[in-house]
């Protein structure tokens, strides 16, 4: 009997029409979307974008050559080659991230002992030539001295939970 | 005179196509220009004010069956230099079923000079009163003065149709196969159960 | 002389239905795609004009420029003929289609046969479409597409053998008048299984969803039209909504009774609504039945390959069959204000 009534119940196509009733219910219903430009998503102090390199507050470079970052990379995005500076102290000659290669996974950030190298907010970026994607010492220097408040302050707003 | 130009154009690209379906070294090819003669031949019944003839054949042979022409043509690899093997030694006989038909559609074509009783006055009659509508006219004749044999081809399409279905319809032993209605009939409470439980406590915590 | 006037009023004619057939086309995709992302509580287009009403001809400026590419191996001249073939019995069927009273290009008797006839052409498209391609995704997409449609086909013809039974004739406008009266009085009523069936294989036959697994983007790429490009591409996507529009404005013709307005004869609103032309009836119908497409696409899910043969053999035509026998009884005994 029972099955009776759901065979002929099935040519109502009640679960059809409670289908289009909800797609129907959301047609009017408030939308979501984001106008990009215009408008844009809330960032946490965390988000992980491109690459920089801090300084301390006197200016001197944090960076201790001390090839953390480079060895935890799981892309291998990181280059480092490093010499003792004139006043004795060990730096970097050269330090490069291949942007490509990168994942953006924040395991620098997280390995480096004088938080020096930082993934900042930055995450609108382009580039229009090859080989601009591998970011030099002097590029993540730039960047970081750029942003160093907004980098200190992602920081310290961190720091209760690290 | 526009009319001539029509039927002559139509006509000359119906002998193409039906060359080309039987020279195409490509089965598909063969069979579009199957699609094409019958295209254009409808398009020549249109122009004698047979309507519903020319629509119904491409409705049927167009819409329907080369489909499935075209289906199995394209599924097979065909080997056209294979098929050619033989061209030379079945000739004779080819030539001879060829003959043959053409004596039949003579022998077809006399026996309508002759005046045959019930279709051509039938037509002519209806055809008066109607104006012309010859789907209307067809359907009188059909279902009136020819209603015995409409419905005994009917039955013996049915039959056909039946007989091809029991034939490829059989069912081997082993293999595994699905019961769509069996799956259509299933209800949520066949396959969901809903489970009411206290949440389990975090040990972390 | 007088032929060569009268060829070039037809040709006129033709033009002027195809180009704003065409513009519909466009606008469809356009709505769908704001319909279907307002059900999905999204804004869908909205930067290239005003809330992004530019935005088809953007696509189709996109589309004409870019290049048309032409597969190794492919049989060269059927990947060229199969998008023309797909769309030209999609816009050669609108020639029988009586927008208002009076207002169709070709008014002739068989109409409705016509209309199967041409709409059964439109697999040629597909079915060349994904062998000239040499691609087994396109292949399997043309297989498909064929059987589906082929097999649709059986249950929509018998179901608009229901409407000419009401009407008794097979002339579109004859049709139309036949259902002449306010909206009760349509041929929707009577042949509700009918129209159910008609209008679930007319979403068949369009491979739309629920039913598109002939393009079935997420099991076979995109099925026929996987290596079209550019324009062959547009004219692939230009024939699908072109015959989205066909089966909607014959849903119209068929069961809601064409160009009369929904309160015709009616004592008091019958005439509130008698300046409103013919056509605009028409026009909203097939726009309500367009909305139930963009609607499907919008909540259901895509069927399984065997259960739409199932549901098209043992499920639709036997009900139109039914409701057939059902039909000839209402009509001997003269039921109703429809017979």
């Amino acid at each position: 009997m029972q099955s009776v009534k759901e065979f002929f119940g099935t040519f109502m196509l009640s679960e059809l029409i409670k289908g289009m009733r909800l797609t129907g219910k959301h047609l009017f219903d408030a939308k979501y979307t984001l106008e990009y430009p215009e408008e844009k998503a809330p960032q946490s102090p965390r988000f992980r974008g491109l690459h920089a390199l801090r300084r301390y507050p006197n200016g001197e470079e944090r960076c201790i050559a001390c090839k953390l970052c480079e060895a935890v990379c799981p892309a291998l995005a990181i280059t480092i080659e490093s010499e003792p500076r004139d006043d004795g102290t060990r730096r970097t000659t050269r330090y490069d991230i291949d942007l490509f290669k990168c994942i953006y996974c924040g395991f620098c950030e997280e390995s480096c002992p004088v938080d020096s190298i930082v993934e900042t907010r930055i995450h609108e970026y382009h580039f229009e030539q090859r080989g601009e994607q591998i970011m030099h010492k002097q590029d993540l220097l730039a960047v970081g001295e750029r942003y160093e408040a907004q980098l200190a302050e992602d920081r310290a707003a961190d720091a209760p939970y690290r | 005179m526009i009319e001539k130009v029509i039927f002559y154009v139509f006509a000359a690209i119906l002998l193409l196509a039906a060359t080309l379906v039987i020279t195409a070294r490509n089965p598909v090819h063969s069979a579009l220009s199957l699609v094409l003669a019958f295209f254009t031949s409808a398009a020549l019944w249109l122009l004698v004010e047979a309507e519903f003839l020319g629509i119904a054949l491409v409705l049927v042979y167009v819409g329907a069956v080369m489909v499935l022409f075209l289906f199995v043509v394209m599924m097979l690899d065909i080997n056209v230099a294979v098929l050619r093997e033989g061209f030379a030694r079945y000739l004779p006989l080819g030539a001879l079923v060829g003959v043959v038909m053409l004596l039949e559609m003579l022998l077809v074509i006399g026996a309508s000079q002759v005046d045959l009783p019930g279709f051509a006055g039938e037509a002519a009659g209806s055809l008066g009163e109607d104006g012309g509508n010859n789907i209307r006219m067809l359907g009188s004749v059909l279902y009136t003065v020819y209603v015995y044999p409409f419905e005994l081809a009917a039955i013996v399409l049915l039959l056909a149709m039946i007989a091809a279905i029991m034939l490829t319809h059989r069912r081997r032993g082993g293999t595994k196969h699905q019961d769509i209605s069996a799956q259509v009939r299933t209800r949520k409470e066949d396959r969901l159960r809903m489970v009411r439980m206290p949440s389990e406590r975090n040990n972390d915590s | 002389m007088d032929a060569m006037i009268e060829l070039a009023w037809t040709v006129t004619k033709i033009v002027a239905l195809v180009i704003p057939l065409f513009i519909a086309v466009a606008y469809m995709t356009y709505a769908e795609r704001k319909i279907i992302s307002a059900m999905q509580l999204r804004r869908g287009p909205n930067r290239v004009g005003w809330h992004g009403l530019l935005q088809p001809i953007a696509d189709a400026l996109k589309l004409l420029m870019k290049e048309v590419v032409l597969p190794q191996n492919a049989n060269r001249a059927l990947f060229v003929i199969a998008p023309m073939l797909s769309i030209m019995p999609a816009l050669a069927a609108w020639a029988v289609l009586p927008l208002s009273e009076g207002l169709v290009i070709a008014d002739i008797n068989a109409g409705l046969l016509y209309v199967l006839a041409m709409t059964s052409m439109g697999v040629y498209g597909i079915i060349l479409a994904g062998w000239a391609s040499n691609s087994k995704y396109a292949l399997l997409g043309a297989m498909r597409a064929g059987a589906q449609v082929v097999s649709y086909e059986i249950a929509m013809g018998f179901a608009l053998v229901g409407v000419l039974m009401s009407a008794g004739s097979l002339n579109l406008g004859e049709i139309v008048q036949a259902q002449q009266g306010p909206i009760w009085n349509w041929f929707w009523l009577p042949l509700l299984p009918l129209f159910v069936v008609y209008w679930i294989s007319g979403v068949a036959e369009t491979n739309r969803l629920p039913f598109d697994v002939a393009e079935g983007e997420s099991e076979i790429v995109a099925g026929f039209h996987v290596e079209y490009s550019g324009m062959a591409f547009a004219i692939f996507f230009l024939a699908e909504y072109a015959n989205m529009i066909l089966i909607s404005g014959l849903a119209a013709i068929m069961f809601l009774g064409g160009w009369y307005s929904p309160f015709h004869g009616l004592p008091l609103l019958g005439p509130a609504f008698e300046w409103v032309p013919g056509i605009v009836w028409f026009v909203l119908k097939t726009c309500l039945f367009l909305f139930l497409f963009i609607w499907f696409r919008a909540t259901f899910p895509r069927y399984r390959y065997d259960q739409i043969m199932r549901l098209g053999w043992k499920v639709l035509i036997p009900v139109t069959v039914v409701w057939l026998i059902v039909l000839s009884v209402m009509i001997l005994t003269g039921f109703g204000p429809w017979f």
